[in-house]
């Protein structure tokens, strides 16, 4: 039987990466069909322990996307996400799980490509460590 | 709890790659979901008008669109769900457009992609609660960003409609770059005689305050109520003194570059860009000046009638408040010297660009009009257009179109027949013509028929010196030959760049710009000259390269959209804001700390007991706070932790 197809969950800021999304979209940038997306109103929103949820209900990956630093709609909710992110991704290193299966980048409301992009080599990359096995942390 | 669930077609837009039908079908299985449609156009009139009609039939208590964006719709169905006496935040859109149907091509998995989109959506919209708006007074002054012909015709639009107005410029006097050119394509018009009366009105008119040589320091606030810090720099003159007599200028014996002149030939340290500045008063280049520089001369200061020079101003911080803000911050012409070295990098004095050209053939010029090489100073006998020199060329990082040079190079090319007779050999070196505004095709026939200039399909590879030419070899690709042709003197149709500092202005702004530095628009189609943030507008060539018709046309209609903004006396606001469980605060502080708007405020709920809360009208609702809480007790409406993990949650679901 073949895997089952890796299952990632975005969480991406309302005015920067959620608009690079549809950017994509109204390009048509085509994807694989791996992520689903929760819109936040921006990464300062973020709460790293929805990615730790995302992992124990059984996630493959978890993508964080924001505004580019300096660019925050609301002037620097990135900052402090910036700061969490770091954390969170040593501490889910140390949770067991490869922290490549956890990234966070910036994504802008005119980067339709590079949304593609990091979509695409993410995907790629969890694919590489295939599916995670058991749904617990 | 009852959920209506409508799956749009979007005609085959969604429908082509998503099985909407089945996918709604599909939705009735879910819990609480007691109606499930699958309209072709949900925002067309009949569209809105079944989803309004379930509402009331079925009793529906919260409704989910699956369709577009929420950036594109979502505003439209919360009127929608309004109309049928629903709060219009128990509304939940599903992207099943943007986000799956446009970007995957197989249909199941799209098909699966978007079921599991929706039911994301209907775990999202069980946590929802109606949301009630509050309302703000707005300051209905309004700031300009840029005192360019964009600038100058949005502030007199709102001028004339009664608001006041303060146009904040870099340079000493407004006016921008189209008063650096000498005629207007396709008329011929001369430019200074349709600009400099508007800018003379600008000065005149009892709702406008010029503040030219400032820049915007800092931004604060949010729509209806922004807080601007303005720096007003140090022309080292008092301008209240100053008569603009020039006296000083002529006097000045330190030569500095000319900004206006684009460098054709240099000014003085103490400087007026142009006869017909507004406001027309006197600056001192500080770098170029000997008494800041060697500590001696004060030239200026003796010869002054008025007593105006102040060597020892400092720059000052000017704070207002706005309701609204244009932003027409202009262009930049791309600095061709650093890219192209195949033409000489600027080392060719007979090499020059479009907009130097254009001071060249002016009258107000440094030549007063008069058309002759920069090396000898003859007039010349053959001139060299060359077009897309920064523009449409990937190999310099500007694959787009400038839009405005193919016309400007052939009033150029008009231009010098006019000036240096009909005999002059006049060549066009072009990739494609671009003439689609009003009139515009007509006239470059006109250039090529009537007076007969040359237009060659090639590019140039390079330019170089030779026997006191400048030799142009190119190709002529529709003859399948190169050419060359020894030339008097070439003009490089230099593209167009977003003015220096746009993006650093746009940061403060909160708005979004694109990879080129220019400012990012609402939506292309529909909100052209909106923003991403409410009450900040855009104007002219800051979002994109345009003419100077287009410009006044997006000028105008940010005006028309300030207006239509300003013309209510309170705004409503997001009721998506931050709000404090105060029983569980254990008054820390954090979110006072973290809150970029100063939204959370210390409440006294007892005597002596303070706790958090946030001001409903100031919060902007990012939710830093939330996520900085130590107890959680700060919830986000419309984006509860709860409504988010059950989204989570439910993506994940096997």
């Amino acid at each position: 039987m073949a895997e089952r197809p890796v299952k990632i969950i975005g969480i991406v800021c309302n005015w920067c990466s959620y608009a690079g999304a549809d950017t994509a979209g109204v390009g048509r940038y085509k994807q694989p069909p791996n992520v689903r997306l929760v819109r936040v109103p921006c990464t300062g929103r973020i709460d790293p322990l929805f990615a730790l949820k995302a992992f124990e209900k059984g996630a493959d990956g978890v993508l964080i996307s924001g505004c580019h630093p300096g660019d925050c709609h609301y002037s620097e909710g990135n900052y402090y996400a910036r700061r969490k992110f770091e954390l969170a991704e040593r501490m889910i290193h140390h949770l067991g799980i490869p922290k490549e299966r956890f990234r966070w980048t910036w994504v802008s409301a005119s980067e339709g490509q590079r949304w593609q992009q990091v979509v695409t080599e993410f995907v790629a990359a969890v694919e590489k460590l295939g599916p995670r096995e058991g749904r617990a942390l | 709890m009852r959920i209506g669930v409508f799956v749009c077609h979007c005609g085959t837009n969604i429908a082509g790659t998503v099985d909407v039908a089945a996918v709604a079908e599909r939705a009735l299985t879910l819990k609480d979901v007691v109606h499930a449609d699958h309209p072709m156009y949900s925002c067309s009139e009949p569209g809105q008008a079944s989803i309004q009609a379930a509402i009331k039939e079925k009793k529906l208590d919260r409704v989910v669109v699956a369709a577009c964006s929420p950036h594109m719709h979502e505003v439209t169905f919360r009127r929608c769900v309004e109309g049928a006496g629903l709060n219009p935040y128990l509304f939940e859109m599903a992207n099943i457009r943007e986000h799956c149907s446009w970007i995957h091509d197989d249909k199941q998995a799209a098909t699966e992609k978007a079921w599991e989109i929706i039911r994301m959506a209907v775990a999202k919209v069980r946590q929802l609660e109606p949301l009630y708006s509050h309302e703000v007074e707005i300051n209905k002054d309004v700031l300009v960003i840029g005192g360019g012909v964009a600038g100058i015709q949005a502030a007199l639009d709102l001028a004339d409609a009664g608001l006041k107005v303060t146009i904040v410029e870099k340079e000493t006097t407004i006016g921008g770059v189209m008063a650096k050119l000498d005629k207007t394509f396709p008329t011929i018009d001369c430019s200074a005689c349709i600009l400099t009366p508007r800018m003379v009105d600008c000065a005149q008119h009892e709702n406008i305050e010029l503040m030219t040589y400032c820049e915007v320091e800092k931004v604060s606030g949010y729509v209806g109520n922004f807080t601007v810090d303005i720096r007003k720099k140090a022309a080292m003159v008092d301008w209240d003194k100053c008569i603009g007599c020039e006296i000083c200028v002529q006097k000045c014996p330190a030569k500095a570059p000319d900004k206006f002149n684009v460098g054709l030939e240099p000014t003085k340290a103490i400087y007026i860009p142009f006869p017909q500045a507004v406001p027309k008063r006197a600056a001192i280049q500080v770098d170029y000046c000997r008494w800041f520089q060697q500590g001696k001369c004060r030239v200026c200061e003796r010869v002054c009638p008025a007593g105006a020079v102040d060597y020892e101003q400092k720059d000052q911080i000017i704070q207002k408040r706005f309701g609204a803000i244009v932003v027409a911050t202009g262009l930049e012409v791309f600095p061709w010297e650093q890219y192209y070295h195949e033409y000489g990098s600027g080392k060719i004095k007979d090499v020059i660009s479009g907009l130097q050209y254009e001071r060249m053939l002016n009258a107000s010029g440094p030549y007063g009009g008069h058309v002759h090489r920069p090396s000898n100073g003859e007039e010349p006998k053959t001139v060299v257009f060359v077009q897309c020199v920064g523009s449409r060329d990937e190999s310099v990082g500007r694959p787009y179109c400038s839009s405005v040079c193919c016309m400007y190079t052939a009033k150029q090319a008009l231009l010098t027949k006019d000036h240096c007779g009909m005999d002059t050999e006049v060549y066009v070196f072009y990739i494609d013509i671009r003439a689609t505004g009003k009139g515009y095709e007509e006239f470059i026939k006109r250039v090529q028929t009537e007076f007969g200039v040359k237009y060659v399909r090639g590019r140039v590879s390079k330019l170089y010196e030779e026997n006191g030419k400048v030799i142009v070899r190119g190709i002529d690709t529709l003859l399948g030959e190169q050419v060359e042709i020894a030339a008097d003197l070439v003009v490089l149709a230099s593209g167009i760049m977003a003015a220096e500092g746009a993006k650093e202005l746009a940061q403060k702004l909160n708005i979004s710009y694109d990879e080129f530095g220019f400012l990012k628009e609402g939506h292309p189609k529909l909100r052209p000259v909106d923003t991403n943030t409410a009450g900040v507008f855009l104007a002219g060539a800051c979002q994109a390269p345009k003419d100077i018709p287009a410009t006044v046309a997006q000028a105008s209609a940010a005006a028309s959209k300030v207006v239509g903004l300003l013309a209510k006396d309170k705004l409503k606001t997001s009721p998506m804001i931050a709000v404090v469980d105060q029983k569980n605060c254990v008054s820390c502080w954090k979110c006072i700390e973290v809150c970029p708007f100063s939204a959370p405020e210390k409440q006294e709920v007892r005597p002596g007991e303070f706790k958090s809360h946030v001001i409903e009208t100031v919060c902007q609702g990012c939710g830093v706070c939330v996520a900085t809480c130590p107890v959680n007790c700060i919830s986000l409406k419309g984006f509860t932790t709860d409504a988010i993990l059950d989204q989570i949650e439910e993506a994940l679901l096997v």
